[in-house]
């Protein structure tokens, strides 16, 4: 790629991103589902389950912050699940045939797809944070702890991004939503959503014990305990899903081009 | 001049061309509830994520949160005892949904219109459509019993506690689905109906669906658990699985979800006779 | 079945001052009068948007009208509601079946509802279906009908309780040619033979023309012309003919030839073409003019007027595309629930 075709592609992905972001801007019906979801859960479970955190064995110093470690894995992933929506609706109105005929290298599509959902993902996270914090949620890790913790939250919203990329490529209709929502909803609650994983018991145990899901959760919440143990798991498991979902996702694009 | 009675048939197909009689209350409600269960039966689609869900829930929850029998004052040591009275009114609550979803896209693609023209009776659509549901739960309800058994949990109530539990479903199944009829008939709008899902989905959350509510320690959530109709259903339930008979939780789930199936109903019908043709 | 017999049965449609106004909306019916003999079949012929299904929602009490009356069957629309709704079947716009039915399964609801005593159900039902030639089709999900099955269905089950007036909303909207045939075959024979009132609204020239008895034309919420297709096309006129000359150096003298027996009117191609001043009987005398001048012809047309040409005298614009710029069809009754007005 030379300078100029390097241009026109980041510029392509920019349109894309800002096309996005005005449209989450416009149209509020779309964004709020994102944010509102895990507040919920968050209120839901760090409200109506702290008691939970007093039981014997249950050794995370604080119920608030165990829960928002699934919390921001919840919402950096349903962040990304939502781009699926927005990618399949694009198709479905025509919009995805005209980016499409619009730039050359259409990967560039995508690149600008995760670009907006990852500004959009910021708002969510000081949101949430902000909620938590005004909670009680007592942090003990440090600036390097979280930064690595919010890390792991961006790369499973590219995971789950891609993932349903892949499935809105494939189908070019929102009828294929739930097919985007319900593994990644059902593989965040096959992981150690309540407890820490060595209180998981009966058939969850040893499905939470393979589930990816699992050490990305384990690795952000030890993170902001500051106290990091697993993290060069998350992050192997992480980058390895990134990988195998970019195929998923880029195939899927080649059949949407297919397809025309 | 009887020769001038003409019927568009051949013959005396109609005899009552001209001059249709209505037809019995028990024969209209006999075919509308037959139509609502077919379309059960032929949309597995729309039926199994409801049925399901719950199911996926209540493992989760058994196996995640099995911990928290260690809380001391939590009433049994199987948290999938606990928490599978939660899993009927979850479902209860799912497909009442459908039922308003259905009513709804009948309005929305004119098949409602169809039906105003006939002599139809407001109570036959009613009935009608809640039969669908009843069975619904019915079916739902021996399904979710069967799973827990096998998976190992108690039914402190025994064999008679399963027809209360019958009788329980039934009218949380008619309560809340008068409230999907009523916002069909209001919005006329299959998605209007759907954005209640939401509500629908606090309403049961923020109840004592995890926890007995003296456990809970946060007082704001405790107090919305407290003032949530939905944990008195749930409990009422729970009793069956946990203690057997408790009258009191059982009076109270009766009451809440007769008091919730009068209301809606009388409301549903309401709104509906404003939809039908004068 | 006698003509005689047909008219003293109360089955017609008579409409007075018949307005709807829409909330926020433009009067979608603005003041119709019109009349609808029994046994006949009435063609309400209109681009989209010009009132006609408002209209029929008013007669098939539906939708309450804003003012003015309309009899149904010598019943009151308004007052009378339920009544009206014995005498009448209706086949609406967008044929509105449960896909998750099967064609019989349909007829057993709609005759269940209408109360026709338990042994006849089914057999009025099988009928019926056999009637509309769905009988292969019968047991089959109409979520897999061709948009003819549906229509064919929806005539079926308007049927069931022997309706003495029948209203038909754009019942060929969409459908192919032999589809369109064989409802019109059926409608010709409900109106010919069984007596029924056929009130059938239509944005196609051709089959008003060819299946109604009376035509009214509606556009913008008021009626532009009522009367038989025959003579309506005669009201406005006058036939033209259309020649093409094989020499095209000869088109000047042809034209002149032509200009003595009307006046000129586009025509297609190379062709020349006028109105003629008096009927078609001076046609030989055109044919003999061109003879007599030596002038070899290598077509020569007479075409008579059409509904379109109804149309384009009585509203300044042609019947196609007519509807394109307006606001679209009306609001489905369901817009407002029926006891709001």
């Amino acid at each position: 790629m030379n300078d100029s075709g390097q241009n026109m592609y980041f510029s392509a992905a920019r349109a894309v991103a800002w096309r996005y972001l005005h449209n989450l801007y416009s149209k509020p019906a779309v964004f709020i589902p994102g944010l509102v979801f895990p507040l919920f859960f968050l209120a839901a479970f760090a409200g109506g389950l702290s008691a939970v955190g007093d039981t014997p064995r249950f050794d995370y110093y604080d119920f608030t912050a165990f829960q928002f470690g699934f919390i921001l894995i919840q919402a950096s992933s349903l962040a990304g699940v939502f781009v699926g929506f927005s990618i399949a609706a694009d198709f479905e109105q025509g919009m995805g045939r005209r980016l499409m005929l619009a730039t050359s290298r259409r990967s560039a599509i995508l690149l600008g797809y995760a670009a907006g959902a990852a500004l959009r993902l910021i708002v969510v996270w000081v949101i949430i944070t902000g909620v938590s914090l005004l909670a009680g949620m007592e942090v003990r890790g440090n600036g390097y702890d979280l930064a690595g913790m919010y890390m792991l939250g961006l790369l499973s919203n590219v995971v789950a991004l891609l993932f349903s990329a892949g499935i809105a490529f494939r189908f070019r209709s929102l009828q294929a939503g739930p097919l985007m929502q319900m593994p990644v909803f059902i593989a965040l609650f096959l992981a150690p959503v309540y407890v820490p994983q060595d209180l998981l018991t009966g058939w969850i145990e040893p499905v939470a014990r393979v589930n990816p899901v699992t050490a990305l959760l384990n690795g952000a919440r030890s993170l902001m305990a500051g106290e990091p143990t697993g993290i060069l798991l998350a992050y192997g498991v992480a980058a390895g899903m990134i990988a195998l979902l970019g195929i998923w996702a880029l195939r899927g694009l080649r059949k949407a081009e297919m397809a025309g | 001049m009887s020769g001038a009675v003409i019927s568009a048939g051949p013959g005396a197909a109609a005899p009552q061309a001209g001059g249709t009689d209505r037809s019995p209350l028990p024969i209209q409600v006999w075919a509308m509830a037959g139509r609502s269960v077919i379309r059960l039966i032929r949309q597995p689609a729309l039926v199994v994520p409801s049925v399901i869900f719950p199911l996926f829930l209540l493992g989760v929850n058994a196996g995640g949160l099995n911990a928290a029998t260690n809380i001391p004052g939590f009433p049994t040591d199987s948290y999938l005892t606990f928490a599978i009275g939660f899993t009927f009114i979850q479902a209860a609550i799912f497909s009442t949904m459908g039922a308003g979803q259905s009513l709804a896209q009948d309005i929305e693609n004119g098949f409602f219109s169809r039906l105003v023209l006939t002599p139809m009776r407001p109570s036959a659509l009613m009935a009608g459509q809640l039969a669908g549901l009843i069975l619904m739960g019915q079916f739902q309800a021996l399904l979710y019993l069967a799973v827990g058994l096998v998976a190992g949990a108690d039914f402190a109530a025994g064999v008679g506690g399963y027809f209360v539990l019958a009788a329980l479903v039934s009218v949380i199944s008619i309560g809340f689905g008068g409230i999907g009829l009523i916002m069909a008939i209001r919005t006329g709008s299959g998605e209007a109906v759907q954005g209640m899902f939401p509500l629908m989905f606090v309403l049961l959350f923020f109840s004592s669906m995890t926890l007995p509510r003296n456990l809970i320690e946060q007082d704001w959530y405790r107090f919305l658990a407290t003032i949530n109709p939905v944990s008195y259903l749930i409990e009422a339930i729970r009793s069956l699985f946990i203690t057997g008979w408790d009258g009191e939780a059982l009076a109270l789930g009766f009451g809440i979800a007769g008091v919730v199936a009068v209301l809606s109903i009388a409301l549903a019908a309401r709104s509906l006779k404003g939809r039908m043709l004068k | 079945m006698g003509q005689g017999a047909r008219k003293a049965q109360p089955n017609g449609i008579e409409v007075e001052g018949l307005v709807r106004e829409f909330k926020n909306g433009p009067r979608a019916v603005d003041g119709i009068d019109l009349t609808v003999e029994p046994g006949e079949i009435y063609g309400f012929l209109g681009p989209n948007g010009a009132g006609k299904s408002t209209t029929v929602h008013m007669l098939t009490t539906l939708l309450p009208p804003t003012a003015g009356s309309a009899r149904v069957a010598g019943l009151d629309v308004a007052t009378q509601g339920a009544e009206v709704r014995k005498m009448i079947g209706a086949a609406l716009q967008e044929a509105a079946l449960d896909p998750n039915l099967t064609g019989r399964e349909h007829m057993k609801l709609q005759t269940a509802l209408h109360g026709l005593p338990k042994a006849q159900r089914a057999r009025r039902g099988d009928e019926l279906i056999e009637r509309v030639g769905l009988s292969d089709a019968a047991d089959r999900r109409v979520g897999g009908y061709s948009g003819g099955m549906k229509r064919r269905l929806d005539l079926a089950l308007a049927l069931v309780h022997g309706p003495r007036v029948l209203f038909l909303d754009e019942p060929t909207t969409g459908l192919d040619p032999q589809s369109r045939a064989s409802l019109w075959a059926e409608v010709t024979r409900l109106s010919v033979e069984d007596g029924v009132t056929v009130f059938l609204t239509t944005q196609y020239l051709e089959e008003a023309d060819q299946l109604a008895n009376r035509v009214g034309i509606i556009d913008a919420g008021r009626i532009a012309a009522e009367g038989t297709p025959a003579a309506l096309k005669a009201e406005i006129g006058r036939p033209s003919v259309e020649v093409l000359p094989v020499d095209p150096a000869r088109r000047p003298e042809a034209e002149e030839i032509l200009l003595r027996f009307g006046t000129a009117v586009p025509a297609s191609g190379e062709a020349l073409s006028v109105r003629l001043n008096d009927g078609i009987e001076v046609l030989a005398a055109i044919v003999r003019s061109f003879d007599s001048a030596g002038i070899e012809l290598a077509s020569l047309g007479l075409n008579e007027p059409t509904l379109d040409d109804v149309f384009l005298a009585k509203t300044g614009r042609h019947l196609e595309g007519a509807g394109e710029a307006d606001s679209g069809e009306m609001p489905l009754p369901e817009a407002e629930p029926a006891g709001a007005a």
